[in-house]
């Protein structure tokens, strides 16, 4: 997820670049507004576990094994701006010392591991915990399944970034299918690690969970057993479903229609679409054959995506008004 | 996703007596940007560009007197992206050409050449960045570049405990393997997630004790100003001598 | 009373959320430049007490005076400067990226800087045994020098009054004793909360000890140790061949 220098566009990076940059001040903002002067090491030492988790070799399957990306985590543990920033800082540092990730690719590689997952996932975090019973197991499956849902949007967003600032000729409907229907399974694994860790601060120090705040010291001892190993099992299930429905969609691009764009010359194809905007990156448009539905799919994930990262900003700063006057 | 970084914060920077590491931090971190955002910005096809850029490169690489196998190390944390741009020409569509019996995407052939150099170019400067610059230098360049102060604070502070919080980790690895506990599966993560838990829990409480040792030395929420060295004039002249050096190739290929 | 004296009366504590007070009225005097050992069980509430004296816990009921200032929020800027509180866990003093940013922080808070700031840092880490530190990673110190740093980065601020929170714990033996020789050459008053007896014997004519909250036993030090019954009541031995009266 840590793109290299000119995976996409240069018009696209300039853009997210100044997205990134805004959202980051505004996060080094509100972080102060929520911390206050404990902002510097506390931020600084979460960024640190962040960085550190990212580190830990999760075992997946038979041996190999995954990584956290951790946004959803910080955003349930530390609040969503703060989670953001946190993030935005493990992501910077990666880039500038580590070379892990472009530096002129910080703008995507910002909003696709830090703004997207921290707000998004605080978002779905906030959604889902409505559906759960107001206990710390509600908390953890909440914060659990935000966590699965917010590396989908994560690789959506980047599929969405894909259209505007290909660099490859691989067709939008593709990297989409790949994209998500991987990062759904990615997901699975995220949300069991993040579901573990949190159960885990819950059980020790439950006033460092932002994200229960709003429990009652009666309800944080209630319990209600949320299996572990159902809980794994289901959601693999519900992964692998998505994951074939997501597939088909990318499966639909059939080879024929490739092979018909490039029999008539690739200039021509892309000419005969009604898309032939510079909106739209040539290689992500180029050879799609239900262009109408990728770009339903784009437009549609979009609006997810924008919703559920708008919602989690204002429900961020709503909270924090709310805790301001208190 | 990220992979494991081979070198943590402590073992970054590589001392030694060159050009490169007596430069201003403030200068390098301009320079590199520059250069990398002028690297960027080159289209694809104008290889000649891309071979002035390599042989710059090798210059850089040979200035910090490094070594090219530190480079290559580092230059890893780039695979996964070789691995896809490697794909790209048997997905790629668009016009294709036969080699070696396979058919492969000619725009898929330069896509991938477009990854792969800018990739790698770009991986480089910051390896020669972080390498030739101790972090405190690197810190107080930002701070002199106008990096808002409470951002560099956090960097500051992360970087401090990143090696410490990873000791503990591994700390707990080695716990759990003494015990007998060497997962392979996804459902055997739990001892491993509730240390990560542990560990987070025991990173706020550092993390407010710390708070109340800047408290018990004056803190008022502002960091304190250290140094104020500033880069001479012939430093910056003479670092920018690669992005203007870059930029000038660039405007040279596409004119 | 002096600058460097300390005051405290009838001090009580409860953190937030207990259910039992850390501090039930603890009270003591200690002179300018007196070395005061305070012993007492694990959670007796002497670091708690000892959080008191440079305001880092606001005091709920009692009064702590140092000198003739009373520890307040509005006295909190200058008593910070007067009270140098060297912590449990060295790592969590040494914050800075390099070692000279440590030992600069307190002064540059206090508004010195430039020349005189780097001079400060060179003097006072000669004075710790530490000369030639200034550019070392924290991270990258031995537990000893690790102590030693931090002591440096209160002790620039010119405190009057030092507080010390088992300073010799995790130390070597050999770091022990020049933890010792640095301590017995510290000139300020100072309250040495420790586990460590034989070290309170040599450093600390005077020692309390601490219990349940409150002050239950003040002495010179060789007759509270010489009190065996005293000390097994609050959780106290002596090392295994240890006899003060043979010292």
């Amino acid at each position: 997820m840590h793109a290299p220098d000119g995976f996409l566009e240069p018009s696209v990076a300039v853009i997210t670049a100044v997205v990134a940059l805004v959202a980051v001040s505004a996060g080094v903002r509100y972080a102060g507004r929520e911390l206050g002067d404990r902002q510097v090491p506390l931020a600084g030492v979460a960024a640190a576990f962040i960085f550190a988790a990212q580190m830990v070799n999760f075992p997946v399957a038979a041996g190999t094994t995954g990584h956290l990306l951790g946004g959803a985590l910080a955003a349930v543990l530390l609040g969503p701006w703060v989670g953001m920033l946190v993030v935005s800082v493990v992501v910077i540092v990666q880039a500038v010392l580590f070379a892990d990730g472009g530096l002129t690719a910080l703008g995507y590689n910002t909003i696709n591991m830090a703004i997207v997952t921290a707000f998004g996932g605080w978002a779905a975090f906030v959604l889902l915990r409505k559906l759960m019973p107001r206990t710390s197991a509600g908390v953890v499956g909440a914060g659990a399944v935000a966590a699965g849902i917010s590396v989908v949007l994560s690789a959506a967003a980047f599929s969405i970034e894909w259209l505007f600032g290909a660099s490859a000729p691989v067709a939008f409907d593709t990297v989409f299918g790949a994209m998500v229907g991987v990062h759904v399974l990615i997901g699975v694994g995220e949300a069991v690690i993040t579901g573990l860790v949190l159960s885990a601060v819950m059980a020790s120090r439950p006033d460092l969970v932002r994200g229960a705040a709003h429990l009652s010291d009666d309800e944080l001892n209630a319990t209600s057993r949320v299996g572990f190993r159902p809980f794994v099992i289901g959601s693999v299930c519900a992964a692998v479903v998505v994951g074939v429905v997501v597939s088909q969609f990318a499966a639909s691009n059939p080879d024929g229609l490739e092979r018909v764009a490039i029999d008539n010359g690739f200039e021509e194809s892309a000419t005969d679409h009604a898309l032939s905007s510079s909106w739209f990156s040539d290689y992500a448009t180029a050879g799609i054959s239900n262009e109408s539905v990728s770009l339903a799919v784009a437009g549609v994930s979009g609006l997810c995506i924008t919703l559920l990262v708008g919602g989690g900003v204002v429900s961020a700063s709503r909270s924090t008004r709310r805790r301001q006057t208190a | 996703m990220s992979g494991v970084h081979g070198s943590t914060v402590s073992r970054l920077f590589v001392p030694r007596d060159s050009r490169v590491h007596r430069l201003s931090p403030e200068a390098k971190l301009v320079a590199v940007v520059a250069v990398v955002v002028v690297i960027a910005m080159t289209p694809r096809r104008e290889t000649a560009a891309f071979a002035l850029y390599a042989l710059g490169a090798w210059a850089i690489i040979a200035t910090t007197k490094i070594g090219l196998l530190t480079y290559l190390k580092r230059l890893s944390v780039i695979i996964p992206f070789v691995m896809f741009a490697l794909i790209v020409p048997f997905i790629g569509g668009g016009e294709s050409v036969r080699v070696l019996g396979v058919s492969l995407s000619v725009d898929g052939l330069w896509a991938t050449w477009n990854i792969l150099a800018k990739a790698g170019l770009g991986a480089t400067m910051s390896i020669a960045l972080s390498a030739t610059t101790p972090v405190p230098e690197l810190l107080h360049g930002m701070t002199r570049l106008k990096v808002p102060r409470l951002l560099v604070a956090i960097i500051a502070f992360m970087l401090r405990y990143i090696d410490v919080l990873v000791e503990q980790l591994g700390r707990m690895r080695r716990s759990m393997l003494a015990r007998g506990h060497d997962p392979r599966w996804l459902w055997q993560v739990k001892p491993i997630a509730s240390s990560a838990g542990a560990l987070f829990v025991r990173s706020y409480e550092r993390g407010e004790r710390v708070h109340q040792a800047m408290l018990a030395r004056g803190y008022t929420g502002v960091m304190p100003t250290v140094s104020e060295q500033r880069a001479s004039t012939k430093e910056w002249l003479a670092v920018l001598l690669c992005p203007f050096g870059a930029a000038l190739v660039l405007t040279v290929a596409v004119v | 009373m002096s600058a460097s004296s300390i005051s405290v009366r009838e001090l009580g504590f409860r953190y937030p959320g207990e259910h039992h007070d850390a501090l039930r009225g603890l009270s003591i005097d200690v002179n300018s430049g007196e070395r005061v050992a305070v012993l007492g069980p694990n959670g007796s509430g002497k670091t708690t007490f000892v959080m008191h004296l440079n305001g880092l816990l606001a005091t709920q009921s009692g009064e702590v005076r140092i000198g003739d200032t009373p520890v307040v929020e509005s006295n909190l800027v200058e008593i910070r400067r007067r009270v140098g509180a060297v912590f449990q866990d060295a790592d969590d003093q040494l914050f800075m990226s390099s070692v000279r940013e440590d030992v600069a922080f307190g002064p540059a808070n206090l508004g010195v800087s430039g020349a005189e700031l780097d001079e400060l840092v060179e003097r006072t880490l000669e004075r710790v045994g530490a000369a030639g530190y200034a550019d070392r990673n924290p991270h990258h110190l031995s537990g000893g020098e690790k102590r030693r740093v931090a002591i440096a980065t209160v002790l620039s601020m010119d405190p009057d009054v030092l507080t010390f929170d088992e300073p010799t714990s995790g130390l070597d033996p050999a770091g022990r004793r020049e933890l010792i020789d640095l301590l017995s050459s510290l000139t300020q008053t100072q309250l040495i909360v420790t586990h460590d007896l034989p070290l309170a014997l040599q450093l600390c004519d005077r020692s309390v000890i601490v219990s349940d909250g409150r002050v239950v036993a003040d002495g010179p030090t060789s007759e509270l140790l010489a009190n065996v019954e005293l000390l097994a009541e609050h959780r106290l031995e002596l090392p295994l061949g240890f006899d003060p009266s043979r010292l």
